[in-house]
């Protein structure tokens, strides 16, 4: 029997990486009135759902799908949270 | 005689502007390669041309890297032959790991598009024998995303192995902040990998090709590569 799964998969840069456009988000911000806010970085958030036989499956080809593909691991890092659904027969 | 290839990813929007410069204007057979061909055994020089590849959907190149022609230009450049990428070729080209850093967003978020000034860096390679070393080029640009990273020690080898063919400047040949239009460090515009038959480079050779256009720095670069194979012939 297998598991339907959701991942939420976060995909951040690196710390060392720039990022002009939170740079400009916080510009923004400061103009609206939230002197407050020192920074902003974006990232991406992604929704996977897929079948796996068990959790450890699960995380296992999440890992290699933000690796490869999700996430450049030259400027970026990923985390992921998984969330098991429906159990499949 | 070089026979050159052309990648065709849908979302490619320079490959018939390479496709002239190599055909029309330099008499090589070429032919384009549909994203889902494996085979490119018939060519010598394969182009990654620029464009929005997927629609740059998730990161410029990051789907393109995984179609069968670059799985098949993989293979073709660990074999030692030529592989050129140009902007969203070049971002590609990180992307599947023949070169290495990675192209992120302008420092000024613009998409730019303009003639720059560019320092030929080295000209021992197949690329750039038709340049002089130090000589100043001027070549278009056209990215959003032409930002060149990599980490300290990435940018240390790339230094210390001269890949490093290009890089933005003033038009006296002076490379410094003022003078980067898009942040990229070092002010790098193109690199090669170490054994030099791979090259990556943001501006556009091809859009520089034809003297009706007002330049023809660029097809030197195409005309280099088919000198290196008559001298090797």
């Amino acid at each position: 029997m297998s598991h339907q799964y959701q991942a939420k998969v976060y995909v951040t840069l690196h710390p060392s990486v720039l990022d002009p456009a939170g740079t400009a988000v916080r510009s923004g911000l400061i103009h609206m009135g939230h002197t407050q806010v020192e920074q902003v970085r974006i990232g991406k958030y992604v929704e996977v759902l897929l079948t796996a036989e068990n959790e450890e499956s699960a995380r296992q080809q999440l890992d290699q799908i933000c690796a490869q593909l999700l996430a450049n691991p030259v400027i970026e890092n990923y985390r992921f949270e998984l969330h098991a659904l429906a159990a499949i027969a | 005689m070089m026979k050159f290839g052309i990648i065709v990813f849908p979302g490619s929007n320079c490959d018939r502007d390479v496709a002239y410069v190599t055909r029309d204007l330099l008499g090589m057979p070429t032919r384009l390669v549909w994203h889902e061909e494996s085979d490119l055994s018939d060519l010598d020089v394969v182009i990654v041309p620029g464009g929005f590849s997927y629609g740059d959907y998730l990161r410029c190149g990051a789907i393109a890297q995984f179609s069968a022609a670059m799985r098949a230009t993989v293979a073709h450049a660990e074999q030692g032959k030529l592989v050129a990428g140009v902007c969203n070729g070049f971002q590609i080209l990180t992307e599947v790991g023949l070169l290495p850093g990675a192209l992120i967003r302008n420092r000024n978020l613009h998409f730019i598009c303009d003639r720059v000034p560019l320092k030929v860096e080295r000209t021992d390679l197949p690329w750039t024998q038709q340049y002089q070393t130090g000589e100043v080029i001027t070549l278009p640009i056209a990215h959003g995303e032409g930002c060149y990273y990599a980490d300290e020690a990435t940018l240390k080898a790339l230094e210390d192995n001269n890949q490093v063919l290009l890089r933005y400047c003033h038009s006296d040949g002076s490379v410094n902040e003022s003078g980067n239009p898009n942040g990229s460090l070092h002010n790098i515009a193109g690199i090669c990998n170490l054994t030099g038959n791979v090259l990556g480079i943001m501006p556009h050779p091809e859009r520089a090709a034809d003297p009706m256009l007002g330049s023809t720095d660029g097809i030197r670069l195409f005309k280099s590569v088919l000198n290196q194979a008559i001298a090797a012939a």
